[in-house]
């Protein structure tokens, strides 16, 4: 085994784990910081992100609304300090982006321009075209190569977390292109690994998002937070579930179903008018849409698609010109995998799984309970999303939570002591004893078999609208699928670039994340933002509910569910409103303020 | 799917197994919408899980999954079987050394993208709290097309001169350079230019074009490598003329 003697350690270099790169080795050059990944970083999922990142600019806009929006998106689920923090922090993060080079785009004076998203009141939303993400992901990587202190592990994969009495001391990873295992030590370690939308079967995912870094946590006994609340996006390409950015709605996209009705405003988000209006109709939040989604499908008034039902996301009123200036990516989407010019015909949509709102419990320093273990990110369960993420809030957190979780672990590493490095590789070998053993194993399930059935299982039980009988059914599967992990066969043995391997790895992680998602589902017995139940339960109950969930891993590896109190500050749980409902509330509230 | 199916031939490589490269045909299933990515994905998990092959994103985006299809140089999730009348030849991507099967050795590649220094180095210097630095739209689309690179390689494998000789920085990471170099920010020519005169520079380039044809986010590192070809030229000539240009300072 080779060992490598980091300081700090991180893994993953998407957004966040670049964006804490820097934030580490500017706050101590002379440490040193090793970044891995198990894909070289521009590759990472954060490239795959289209719309925008938020932060307040405009001058009618404020920290208040963009804190507002939030709270109410998340249905109160949200930790409210930290929220407060986050977008005061928001504006700051996107002009340091922008010293760094990323291209946003521009008004016609040279300002940075913004666009309306779902759930925001006003538009806030910084983007580059309609590639933000790729574009924040290509700058943080190009801006990291100017730090000679980041030692990067490109293509090496997280196979555990070292624990040395209660402290997170390091990781195991293995080079893919060797099957080699190296021991990286560090005083502390960061996760920044992302989401976990692969564990359900159609969704916007990239197939690396497979939870790796929470369920490696989770396994240490670190909790899972929040982990039901798990965002269908609207708008997806049947099939394949790749994503249609909620910027099309921004600009002025709209839903129509098989009669050409806009039937968002059957829904509680209307009234429907010509021009787009923040919080009304298609620029509501996703959870809501999603939903009426499905109860046009319920009502027969869907559209019959090869891939199942479909509504229809229609842009054809943006023109041609608009289209290929703001939109160009969502034009070459349609064009190549449906055949469609979105500036002649709609666009065939149906929701599909795109973001886990939960993740491991950090704090808002990105602390999590295990001394030296820091997490940002999508990873993460920081508090700002609560039961429901508003689009464009999590590039914005890549930042202001990369950087911080970045400045917090070089903190903690220059004070702790360092453990000892004879225990230290005791520790990995025995750590490498279980991924060995399952390159070897000769029991006969198959991997793809598991994780189809796994995916299927938590589309049917965990999909947008939930029972107790069928998340149950999905528990149960889940523990059959557990139970039959242990039993897989690699028909590949060969130690370079064995990706069967990988896959095999990953697989036992989704398994972890996706029982603590099914468990923590089927205890919360009413209905909030992306969790949504039909048996009695439909509606919110702050009296017994208005709690995270805690999610932490027995022995057995069932999931052992326990409630931790949401941190209220100034905003008390009220009605979540949109459109004119929204509108009426706040005249009401505003009459009973004089 | 229609319930056809295809045959999908695939050039192996496995080290620890193989001396040579060998073929290995494979019948997927599939529709108009089925992409080569798919179908790999098909026989990993039907077929034959020891295929290797690098993939994330299955939108065009990543850059992961460049290889040779058909013989040429294409992204997996963006070609698709129904464009393939018969069978469909899938390789790794040419001048890269095989790692196994479709994967190939990416470090020399991703070496060069870090060579020509491909971040801001501010004109001049402006604190945070002064918020950004202003670019019209029109300062932002004389660089916009050379940013969108995504790092797939397959220009690369397009070049003659990649091909003849790994050390040329070639078309990608000029493409990188040039992106910065045009940026209305970015005060870095100079020390860029080093790079670019330097024997592994532009004038490797013999102007074939073929690595503009096959990328597949319309970059065009033809255009960028000529535009430095002139550049170039035109640093040398002054080198007669005048003092070289202090580092930071030339525009
Ligand atoms: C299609 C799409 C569009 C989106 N659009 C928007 C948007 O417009 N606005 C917005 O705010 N949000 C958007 N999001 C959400 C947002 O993009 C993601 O939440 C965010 O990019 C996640 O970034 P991250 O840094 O946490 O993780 P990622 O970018 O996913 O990076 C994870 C990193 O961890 C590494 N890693 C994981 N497991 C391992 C392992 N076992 N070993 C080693 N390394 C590992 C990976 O290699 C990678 O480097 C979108 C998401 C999707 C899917
Ligand atoms: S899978 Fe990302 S570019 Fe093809």
């Amino acid at each position: 085994m080779q060992v490598f003697k980091a300081d700090v350690v991180i893994v993953g270099a998407g957004g966040a784990g670049l964006r804490a790169a820097i934030a580490a080795a500017e706050s101590d050059p002379a440490q040193t910081i090793a970044l891995v990944s198990k894909v070289y970083p521009m590759r990472s999922h954060t490239v795959a992100a289209e719309g925008g990142s938020a932060g307040v600019v405009q001058a009618h806009d404020s920290f208040d609304h963009h804190f507002a929006d939030t709270v109410t998106g998340g249905d109160w689920l949200c930790e409210q300090d930290v929220v407060d923090e986050f977008v005061r922090e928001c504006p700051r993060e996107m002009v340091q982006l922008e010293h760094w080079g990323c291209p946003w785009s521009r008004k016609a004076d040279g300002h940075v321009n913004v666009r309306a998203f779902g759930g925001m009141k006003i538009e806030r939303t910084w983007f580059a075209a309609d590639k933000t993400g790729f574009h924040i992901l290509h700058t943080l990587f190009q801006t990291s190569l100017r730090y000679p202190s980041i030692r990067r592990f490109d293509e090496y994969f997280l196979v555990d977390l070292i624990v040395d009495e209660g402290r997170a001391a390091g990781v195991l990873v293995v080079e893919i292109a060797s099957g080699e295992f190296t021991l990286i030590e560090a005083g502390a370690v960061v996760f920044a690994t992302g989401g976990a939308g692969r564990v359900f079967r159609e969704n916007t995912n990239g197939g690396i998002v497979t939870g790796d870094g929470m369920a490696v946590a989770y396994r240490h006994g670190v909790p899972l937070r929040d982990m039901e609340f798990v965002q269908y996006h609207p708008t997806c390409m049947p099939g394949t579930g790749l994503l249609f950015t909620e910027a099309c709605r921004g600009e002025g996209g709209v839903l129509v179903n098989r009669d050409g009705y806009r039937y968002l405003q059957d829904y509680g988000l209307g009234p429907a008018e010509d021009k787009p209006r923040n919080k009304y109709m298609e620029l509501g939040p996703r959870d809501r849409l999603s939903q009426a989604f499905w109860h046009e499908m319920q009502k027969g008034r869907t559209v019959d698609g090869r891939y199942g039902p479909v509504v229809h996301l229609d842009l054809r009123h943006l023109g041609e010109a608009r289209l290929h200036e703001r939109l160009p990516q969502i034009c070459e989407l349609a064009r190549e995998f449906m055949g469609i010019d979105p500036a002649r015909e709609p666009i065939p949509v149906r929701p599909a799984v795109h973001y886990t709102m939960g993740g491991i419990l950090v704090d808002g320093g990105c602390a999590s309970p295990m001394p030296g273990l820091y997490a940002a990110g999508e990873c993460s369960s920081v508090g700002i999303h609560g039961a429901n993420r508003l689009g464009s809030n999590s590039l914005a957190e890549l930042s202001v939570f990369g950087k911080r979780a970045g400045e917090a672990a070089m903190r903690y590493a220059r004070e702790a002591s360092r453990a000892d490095s004879a225990r230290l590789l005791q520790l990995a070998e025995a750590a490498a004893t279980p991924a060995r053993a399952l390159l070897t194993g000769d029991g006969s399930e198959r991997i793809a078999d598991i994780r189809r059935e796994m995916a299927q299982s938590m589309e049917e039980g965990c999909g947008i609208y939930r029972t107790g009988e069928r998340m149950q059914a999905t528990c149960d599967k889940l523990a059959e699928l557990a139970e039959r992990y242990t039993r897989v066969r690699l028909t590949d043995r060969s130690s370079v670039w064995n990706s069967e391997w990988l896959l095999a790895i990953e697989l036992g992680y989704q398994l972890e994340v996706a029982r603590a998602m099914a468990h923590s589902a089927l205890l919360r017995r009413e209905s909030r933002g992306a969790h949504q139940r039909l048996d009695g339960f439909e509606a919110r109950d702050d009296v017994n509910f208005l709690k995270h969930t805690l999610s932490t891993r027995a022995a057995d590896g069932v999931p052992q569910i326990s409630y931790q109190d949401v941190k209220i500050t100034r905003s008390p749980p009220a009605v979540r409103a949109y459109g004119a409902a929204q509108h009426a509330a706040e005249q009401a509230a505003q009459g009973g303020a004089v | 799917m229609t319930g056809q199916t295809k045959t999908v031939a695939v050039l192996r490589y496995r080290p620890e197994q193989d001396e040579a490269p060998v073929w290995q045909e494979y019948q997927v299933p599939y529709g108009d919408d089925t992409s080569v990515l798919a179908a790999l994905n098909y026989i990993k998990d039907e077929l034959d899980g020891t295929l290797s092959f690098r993939w994330s994103c299955r939108q065009a985006i990543c850059g992961s999954c460049g290889m040779m299809i058909g013989g040429k140089p294409q992204l997996a999730c963006k070609a698709f079987l129904r464009d393939y009348p018969e069978r469909v030849t899938v390789e790794a991507l040419a001048h890269f050394p095989i790692e196994r099967d479709l994967v190939v050795v990416m470090d020399g590649f991703i070496d060069k993208l870090q060579k020509v220094k491909p971040y801001l180095i501010p004109r001049e210097m402006r604190a945070l709290e002064d918020g950004e630095y202003l670019q019209t739209p029109e300062e932002m689309d004389l660089y916009a097309q050379f940013a969108g690179c995504i790092n797939c390689g397959l220009c690369y494998a397009a070049c003659p001169q990649v091909g003849l000789n790994p050390d040329f920085l070639g078309p990608g990471a000029i493409a990188l350079l040039h992106r910065y170099n045009l940026d209305s920010r970015d005060g870095g020519q100079a020390e860029r230019m080093e790079m670019i005169n330097a024997e592994l520079g532009v004038f490797n380039c013999t102007a074939v074009g073929y690595c503009s044809e096959v990328c597949p986010k319309m970059v065009d590192p033809a255009n960028a490598v000529n535009v430095n070809k002139m550049n170039s030229a035109r640093d040398y000539f002054f080198r007669f003329l005048r003092p070289a240009p202090k580092q930071g300072g030339c525009r």
